[in-house]
């Protein structure tokens, strides 16, 4: 939790790490001026500005003068100090009801009237809390110490004016005004402003997910006006005086408790759970009824003071017996303090803390790949997890990975399936299945995680199982090595990465390759240059259409300086280009390509050949950056990476086929002709294995879909290479590098729902615009071209066809992106440009004008093809919701996706069964609306009406939801008016009845109303799970919020009480922890009221010591029910989690309800009742002592208390026992040592002698038994009549699985016990040896 | 290799709920132990009647023998009680109740005649017993000093705040101090054997043994009992007796051994009563020493009750403004009551225990044979409490 007290700010910055150059800045109360920008509304805050000098510059005097008023960099995020601790602790401890209940108490103890016990030992269970809690505070409040001593402790370079050089310094010393320099992946430690930066354009890369949970790189720039990038940086001639803000709220803070993540984070939040506001109830029960028995007593006591007179034991007598029974009242107050059951408070939240370590213990909800445990962020709600009704789960991210994977696309209309594709996924998905099984390293980068991985550590830990763990690297390790760091990025799975490309389109690709560039169309076999063309901008489109930044791992995120050279003619191609181009062509500009071919390639072309496209990569970049040891471990890289791809080569077949036999041909062809063959070899060897390295290039993505699509696009040879703010570096596959001038990027938005960029075409020179975007826009938008009939007859096909495609996409649950292209016209495009500039500098209406601006350049598109995304289910998924169906949870999935996209995910994920009925709500005006659910209401009626009828004998198994059901699928405008006052009830009344229901295109705030609509209404027990940004309102308002921490950053997972990383993590959470929680802390507050009220039911005055009855509650009795909260189970684990109708078995037989608490009390006051009246029969007109009476009763109590919960305990471990005889042992201990050795002690109630001479008759064992069993008779009757008769048929259902189960691991462990070590007690193992074994 | 990916961890800002501070450095991967993982082997006992029936059962066969074997041990018990307290005017003892007389010096004797129909064998023992006395009222509990009597001297001088009012009286401290010592019971009862031949022998009641042994030795002691050649009355020199008492602690009896805060009598008074009806042990009578004789053969006894006048004085009330002849119970309704009653290893007679007993243990049977037909009526198939893992 200490981990976001403060906020640490990573660069990444990727440049020439460790050779000598960093950035350069200042720290310390000086936002880094871009932030600034990006985070503070233009308005001023009026605070006052703060002005910074350099401390070791030239202007060293200002600098003293102003450096004072400014604080230091070291933090501190503990509570209190050594002096502080105990008042402050004190004061907040008795903001607490319960301590002050205690003090109420101990105080009212020291009134001498009413006085009951020694006035101490009322102390005492006040000071057991407050010391048992002061020390826990204390303890936290040190970690918090450490914590920020390791962070204050944290070593970065920082200049030094003596030494005139960068040393290092704890970042607690950095002080304002100081140069600090950083290296790449080292953490910022503190608001700094970036001076310099080795990047030619001053510009570093910074990831701010410790601000604001958002993983993708910012880039950030050099502050303009600086001294020029070229020249080396000297603190000499810095004489800048840098004005800001001081640190205000409107800053987003970088570290300490008001920074953005914290504003988020609301912490363990406190959510009170059903239960608890139950037992609130029942405490005031309880109160209800001390005061009630109170009266009574002071009353009584009242009435028998009048009937007396004078008696001897009188002790004062002028008092007036009205006087004497309100003393009374209080007394009794005292002694019966223990009946209410405040400790239960205290008890409970150390029941829940033990419940948390368990299932944050859980090795089930424990993720192997980015080593992440489940987070219990709310600490006492763990038994509501075991009440959920309705579950509302997300979608991307939740139900799926929100790992997007390139599957299959189509373009000019003709679909290219992908099989090899399909089956590699399948492949996939199988290994990953064995990932935990099968030592193989090569699965481990699916795991890459959003953090950096560390590619040095991969390839020392190549063959290891454990390579998990470095899918996030540490901190320290970020600052202790000197090693560039190569990166992969978010997205960048393998499974996203290696495409395999579907052999039909690169044979047609490889026309363009080709030497003898078909010209003419009229070969049936070849495809024909529109549809080539056609497919080139596609790829071009998908290369170049996004905001992806480009890394590679051996060289930081650069962008590629030079143009490269073109293998080709461009002539030709552009040739073809112009050809074949449908839109009015003007071939004005000139293309803009610098450079020219190199002679060699010139000659290789004019041979006729063509190499593959990496041959034109340059070596330079690679070979001439980096140290020594960088080389070495790119070099390990190299190796294990080029067998990776040499492996997928082989697998993906024909492209790499194709590609090694034309180098083969190469090289014949090169040996064939000695004229400078060596050299050719050389390039060849060298160029194969730049190839290699080149397909390590790292994509950096705001969105996992512009990944993909890159991926795809890298597959095909069309690989983006570089990006700078002007110019984009493309491969094209027999082309080679191209430099594309880029124009303007009109990002995304959710309004226009694609995303354009304008660039001028490498080849053609045009103005190009490339579309990227949803479906249904960009087939309205792409229009058919004016032109000639032939053109116009195809492209009306091309877009029937792909509008086909696009379908069974969607059918098949793909995610649908369409690529589409316009050619603008110089004027027209200057005409644009001009309104588009406007806009952009324009201060009123911005956002308007912008919009506007891109709706005008996004018309008239022409089509070029589309891509199908498949965003995979996460594992487990459908059996995880068909889990949750059966255990009688209702899933509801809000998306954003559209219709479509949504209900075949529900198919996939099994929320939707191949008989279920599909009710579609989706209308356009609210009448409509109101007429539909009115409708599909009455269908819902006589359709459940006639199902009723004919399978009135198995109606329960019906409903249970073997059968057929409804599935409700409504969209977003819909769900507004349904939502609205006056539909509400008709709209749930008709999700009521459905099976489930899907909320497409539907708003954050949407799914909050839902959750919020569904709890308040239908007053039930709801959960949400969500991943990003977009469900934290729903995981708010649900009663239980769960984060999944997966690709989208922290937002979700700061906000909800559980996170865990895989949805099928959702069924054990629930089925399992949830269950026993609730049973266990049911089960305990029962037994706690009931060990209360029986404790005091007995008699009036005290006959024990007030030690041992102090004790009772606090030691005695007080360990075992917090064991039986923490350990107890009433079902096996594997049971719960196959059949997961046990769940609901348990919600509706209710532990803890009302009735269940008088019950409780009943019995404790009959047992209270035999545990005083045996003994006083036993004893009566005897001899005895008060404490000698008092002894049998104490024990015998003690005996039914124990033996009581192991009546109402599930199961018994050897922990359970030992605490039980410790329970015992230690009140038999502790009396018998007292009434040994005190011989003056506890004045009123000496107890010297009492049990020794007790226990030393056998009458007190008489006594005690003949108590302990009729006072537990009839709870072990009712609980013996109630197992056997209730026997609910799932129990027995249980039992026969159990037993089938164990007979068949039996069977199978002894057929198979000399090849498969079973380890048949862990059930984790299970699914994997069974795997084997079958 | 395994060290190095040991290195590597997550430092995402990940909130982690346990694992102290530091303590990070390893994986996160919990450990796989049966406790982490619940999995620890466990008994899980499912109470059908199949299970349980056994247990009655047994509950039913252990109760009932025990339960007969009590009832029949307390049935052997002798007791005899007479009521002196003299309430009527039929009652011998009603004259010495009723009477009072300012200047008496000379007790006042009542003589109550009854005849025991069993000889008593062995040890007899003989209480006092009171009804309608609240020896457990709060108040009066706590008015006592133990550190006073447990011999400490400053306790002597200074009182306890608990003995208040009893713990001044003429600016002095009053040994033993508090309510309950103040009360104490000061009957005198004596027994005598009328022979069949007509002469009246008393019988010789033993004072020593009938407190407990660790109140007479640890908690009980007097004041300055180390020193050597002890002297009672100096000791308490500078106290006062309580107001109801007659003599002052130390000429309680005669016997050193028996005398101050260890006499007997007293010890047994300052163990207070549980219940409101109750009895003390007031003497022993000790079976003669041959063994051939009963201790109490049948016959006709007499009880001699000597009233010692005593001053009832409560706070508020004029100082002895009234002189009770006997030991006032009347104003509570109280009784006085003289028992003889041999005791067995189980104590006193008492038939509740083994009917209680009897009745338990017929009742667990019962309720055994009931689970045996349900059992079989509907638990056949369910009979297993099994040992899950």
């Amino acid at each position: 939790m200490e981990r976001l007290h403060w906020v640490q700010h990573r660069c990444r910055q990727l440049l020439a790490g460790d050779s000598g150059r960093g950035w350069y800045s200042t720290p310390d109360g000086l936002p880094n001026k871009s932030s600034l920008e990006a985070h503070t509304p233009p308005h001023r805050v009026g605070g006052k500005r703060r002005t910074v000098f350099a401390r070791h510059g030239p202007r060293q005097q200002d600098y003293e003068a102003v450096c004072k008023s400014y604080k230091g960099n070291a933090i501190r995020t503990t509570k209190y100090n050594l002096l502080t601790f105990i008042p402050m602790n004190l004061f907040q401890q008795f903001h607490r009801a319960a301590n002050l209940y205690f003090l109420f108490l101990a105080l009212l103890n020291w009134v001498p009237v009413v006085e009951a016990f020694q006035k101490e030992i009322t102390m005492i269970p006040l000071l057991v809390v407050l010391v048992v809690i002061a020390i826990k505070d204390a303890l936290e409040d040190y970690r918090r110490y450490l914590f920020d001593k390791k962070v204050n402790n944290n070593v970065v370079r920082v200049f030094c004016g003596t030494q005139k050089a960068y040393v290092d310094q704890c970042w607690k010393d950095v002080r304002v005004g100081d140069f600090v320099r950083l290296s790449c992946n080292e953490i910022i430690p503190a608001d700094m402003l970036l001076l310099y930066s080795s990047d030619p354009r001053g510009v570093c890369y910074i990831e701010t997910a410790n601000l604001d949970g958002e993983t993708n790189l910012k880039q950030r720039q050099v502050v303009l006006d600086l001294p020029s990038q070229g020249e080396e940086f000297t603190l000499d001639n810095f004489h800048s005086r840098i004005e800001c803000e001081n640190p205000n709220n409107d800053l987003s803070r970088f570290r300490g408790h008001e920074t953005k993540a914290m504003m988020n984070n609301s912490g363990p939040r406190y959510k009170r759970s059903q239960l608890e506001k139950r037992l609130n109830m029942d405490v005031l029960w309880c109160v209800l009824l001390l005061i009630v028995m109170c009266l009574t007593a002071a009353v009584g006591h009242g009435l028998w003071l009048n009937s007396l007179k004078d008696p001897l034991f009188q002790v004062d007598g002028e008092t007036s017996p009205a006087l004497a029974a309100f003393y009374v009242f209080w007394t009794m107050i005292i002694v019966l303090q223990v009946l209410i059951p405040i400790s239960l408070y205290v008890s409970i939240e150390i029941v829940k803390l033990g419940q948390i370590y368990f299932i944050h213990n859980d090795l089930d909800l424990y993720n192997e790949q980015l080593d992440s445990r489940i987070q219990c962020r709310a600490l006492n709600i763990t038994e509501d997890l075991g009440q959920i009704q309705y579950v509302f789960s997300d979608k991307t991210g939740t139900l799926t990975e929100n790992k997007m994977v390139f599957r299959r696309c189509s373009i000019y209309g003709v679909e290219y399936p992908h099989e090899e594709n399909a089956r590699r996924l399948e492949v996939y998905e199988a290994e990953k299945n064995e990932v935990a099984a099968v030592d193989r390293s090569v699965t481990l980068k699916s795991g890459c995680s959003r953090k950096s991985l560390s590619c040095r550590s991969l390839s020392c830990n190549r063959s290891s199982v454990s390579l998990h763990t470095l899918t996030a690297e540490s901190d320290e390790e970020d600052q202790l090595s000197n090693h560039i760091h190569p990166r992969t990025s978010a997205f960048c799975s393998r499974v996203a990465k290696e495409v395999i490309p579907d052999p039909e389109l690169v044979r047609k690709l490889s026309w363009l390759c080709s030497p003898m560039l078909p010209l003419s169309d009229s070969s049936s076999g070849t495809p024909s240059n529109l549809e080539l063309t056609y497919i080139t901008d596609f790829f071009l489109a998908l290369a170049i259409c996004n905001s992806v930044v480009v890394s590679s791992p051996s060289q930081p995120r650069h962008v590629v300086p030079e143009a490269r050279t073109p293998l080709k003619s461009l002539e030709e191609i552009k040739l073809m280009f112009q050809r074949f181009s449908f839109s009015p062509f003007s071939a004005l500009s000139p293309p803009q390509i610098k450079g020219s071919p190199r002679s060699f390639t010139s000659r290789l072309f004019s041979r006729g050949r063509t190499g593959s496209s990496n041959f034109s990569t340059p070596p330079n970049s690679n070979a001439t950056n980096g140290s020594e040891p960088v080389q070495e471990s790119n070099l390990e890289n190299l190796n294990l990476r080029r067998k990776l791809d040499l492996s997928s080569i082989v697998e993906g077949g024909h492209a790499g086929q194709v590609e090694e036999r034309e180098m083969e041909d190469d090289i014949k062809e090169i040996k064939n002709n000695p004229n400078g063959a060596r050299l050719d070899v050389e390039l060849t060897k060298e160029v194969d294995c730049e190839g290699d390295s080149d397909d390590e290039l790292l994509y950096e993505a705001e969105s996992p879909d512009e990944a993909a699509l890159v991926h795809a696009a890298h597959a095909y040879r069309c690989t983006l290479r570089g990006r700078s703010a002007e110019s984009l570096m493309v491969d094209l596959p027999g082309i080679g590098s191209l430099t594309v001038q880029l124009l303007h990027i009109l990002p995304f938005d959710s309004n226009r729902k694609r995303m354009s960029v304008v660039v001028r075409h490498p080849l053609s020179g045009q103005v190009v615009v490339y579309t990227k975007g949803a479906d249904s826009v960009i087939m309205d938008l792409s229009e058919t071209p004016k032109g000639a009939e032939q053109a116009q007859e195809i492209y009306s096909h091309i877009r029937e066809q792909t509008q086909k495609h696009l379908d069974s996409y969607a059918r098949d649950g793909l995610r649908t992106l369409c690529v589409a292209k316009k050619v603008l016209e110089e004027e027209e495009y200057e005409v644009w440009l001009k309104r588009q500039l406007l806009a952009e500098s324009s201060i009123e209406n911005r956002e308007e004008l912008l919009l506007d601006s891109a709706q005008r350049l996004e018309t008239n598109l022409t089509l070029l093809g589309t891509t199908g995304i498949l965003d995979r289910l996460q594992e487990e998924v459908p059996e995880t919701i068909e889990a949750l169906q059966k255990a009688g949870i209702k899933v509801w999935v809000l998306t954003g996706d559209k219709q479509e996209t949504a209900i075949n995910i529900a198919y996939a994920c099994k929320l939707l069964r191949p008989n279920d009925q599909l009710l579609t709500a989706s209308c356009g005006s609210k009448d409509t609306c109101t007429a539909l659910l009115q409708d599909l209401k009455l269908e819902v009626q006589c359709e459940d009406g006639s199902t009723e009828l004919t399978a009135a004998g198995d109606h329960g198994e019906s409903s249970s939801g073997s059968g057929d059901g409804f599935i409700l699928v409504i969209d977003g405008r819909t769900l507004d008016w349904a939502l609205q006052e006056d539909l509400k009830s008709d709209f749930l009344e008709l999700s009521c009845r459905c099976r489930a229901v899907i909320c497409c295109r539907s708003t954050p705030l949407q799914k909050s109303q839902v959750v919020r609509l569904i709890r308040d209404q239908l007053g039930v027990m709801t959960l949400a799970v969500g991943d990003g940004a977009n469900d934290v309102s729903m995981i708010q308002v649900a009663d239980v919020g769960i984060g999944i921490s997966g690709q989208e950053g922290m937002q979700a997972v700061m906000s909800s009480d559980f996170a865990i990383s895989r949805f099928k993590h959702l069924s054990k959470l629930l089925l399992v922890h949830g269950a026993w929680c609730y049973s266990r802390l049911a089960n305990m507050i029962l037994y706690f009221i009931y060990k209360n009220v029986f404790f005091c039911g007995f008699s009036g005055s005290v006959m024990t010591n007030s030690w041992v009855l102090i004790l009772f509650n606090l030691i005695f009795t007080s360990v075992p029910p917090l064991i039986y909260g923490v350990l107890d189970r009433h079902t096996p684990a594997d049971t719960l989690m196959e059949l997961p109708e046990l769940y609901r078995a348990i919600q509706t037989t209710k532990v803890y309800v009302p009735y269940m608490f008088w019950v409780t009390v009943l019995d404790a006051f009959y047992q209270s009742l035999v545990c005083f009246f045996v003994p006083y029969f036993a004893y009566a007109g005897s001899d005895v002592g008060e404490l000698t009476f008092g002894s049998p009763i104490n024990a015998s109590a003690l005996f039914i208390i124990l033996l009581h919960q192991v009546i109402e305990s599930h199961t018994l471990t050897w922990i359970h026992m030992l605490v039980l005889v410790l329970s015992g042992g230690s009140y038999f201990g502790f009396v018998l040592l007292f009434s040994l050795f005190c011989a003056t002690c506890s004045p009123p109630t000496n107890p010297v002698g009492v049990e020794t001479l007790q226990m030393s008759q056998p009458l007190f064992y008489i006594v005690c038994a003949l108590t302990t069993v009729t006072a537990l008779l009839p709870r072990l009757l009712f609980r013996t009549l109630y197992n056997t008769l209730h026997r609910s048929a799932h129990m027995d259902q249980m039992d026969s699985e159990k037993y089938r189960k164990r007979m068949q691991r039996w069977n199978q462990s002894h057929s198979r016990a000399n090849r498969v070590p079973v380890c048949a007690d862990n059930p984790a193992l299970e699914p994997s040896t069974a795997s084997v074994v079958s | 290799m395994m060290a190095s990916s040991y290195n590597a961890k997550d430092e995402d800002g990940h909130i982690t709920v346990t694992g102290p501070g530091g303590g990070t450095l390893r994986s996160k991967k919990p450990e796989n132990t049966a406790f982490k993982q619940q999995r620890l082997p466990a008994w899980q006992p499912i109470l059908t009647a199949g299970t349980v029936l056994p247990a009655f059962f047994i509950i039913g066969l252990i109760f009932i023998p025990i339960g007969i074997g009590l009832y029949v041990t307390s049935n052997n018990i002798k007791e005899f009680e007479v009521d002196y307290t003299g309430v009527d005017m039929s009652s011998p003892c009603f004259n010495c109740s009723q009477n009072f007389s300012w200047n008496s010096t000379t007790p006042c004797t009542c003589t109550i005649p009854f005849f025991l129909e069993q000889p008593y064998e062995s040890n007899v023992f003989m209480y006092y017993g009171l009804s309608n006395f609240y020896q457990n009222h709060r108040r009066y509990v706590k008015s006592r000093d133990d550190s006073q009597l447990n011999g400490d001297m400053t306790s002597l001088k200074e009182p306890s705040k608990e003995c208040e009012p009893y713990a001044y009286h003429d600016n002095k401290p009053i040994a033993p101090c508090g309510a309950i010592a103040n009360s104490m019971f000061n009957d005198t009862l004596e027994l005598f054997y009328n022979d069949p031949n007509g002469t009246k022998v008393q019988i010789p009641l033993t004072n020593i043994g009938i407190a407990w042994w660790t109140d007479k030795h640890v908690k009980f002691k007097n004041p300055g009992a180390g020193e050597a050649n002890q002297n009672l009355t100096a000791v308490f020199q500078g106290t006062t007796k309580p107001l109801n008492w007659r003599r002052p602690v130390y000429e309680l009896d005669a016997a050193a051994n028996n005398d101050g805060f260890i006499n007997e009598d007293f010890i047994v008074w300052m163990r207070t009563a549980a219940l409101p009806t109750f009895r003390k042990l007031y003497r022993i009578i000790k079976s003669p020493s041959n063994g051939m004789m009963p201790t109490m053969p049948r016959g006709n006894y007499t009880l001699e009750v000597v009233y010692i006048t005593t001053m009832s004085k409560n706070l508020g009330q004029n100082l002895f403004n009234q002189l009770n002849p006997d030991y006032p119970v009347r104003s509570f309704e109280g009784r006085k009551r003289m028992i003889l009653s041999t005791i067995s290893w189980m104590g006193g007679k008492n038939p509740f225990l083994g009917i209680a007993y009897i009745t338990v243990g017929s009742v667990c049977f019962f309720l055994g044979v009931v689970l045996l037909i349900i059992h079989h009526k509907c638990g056949n198939r369910n009979n297993s409490a099994d040992i899950s893992n």
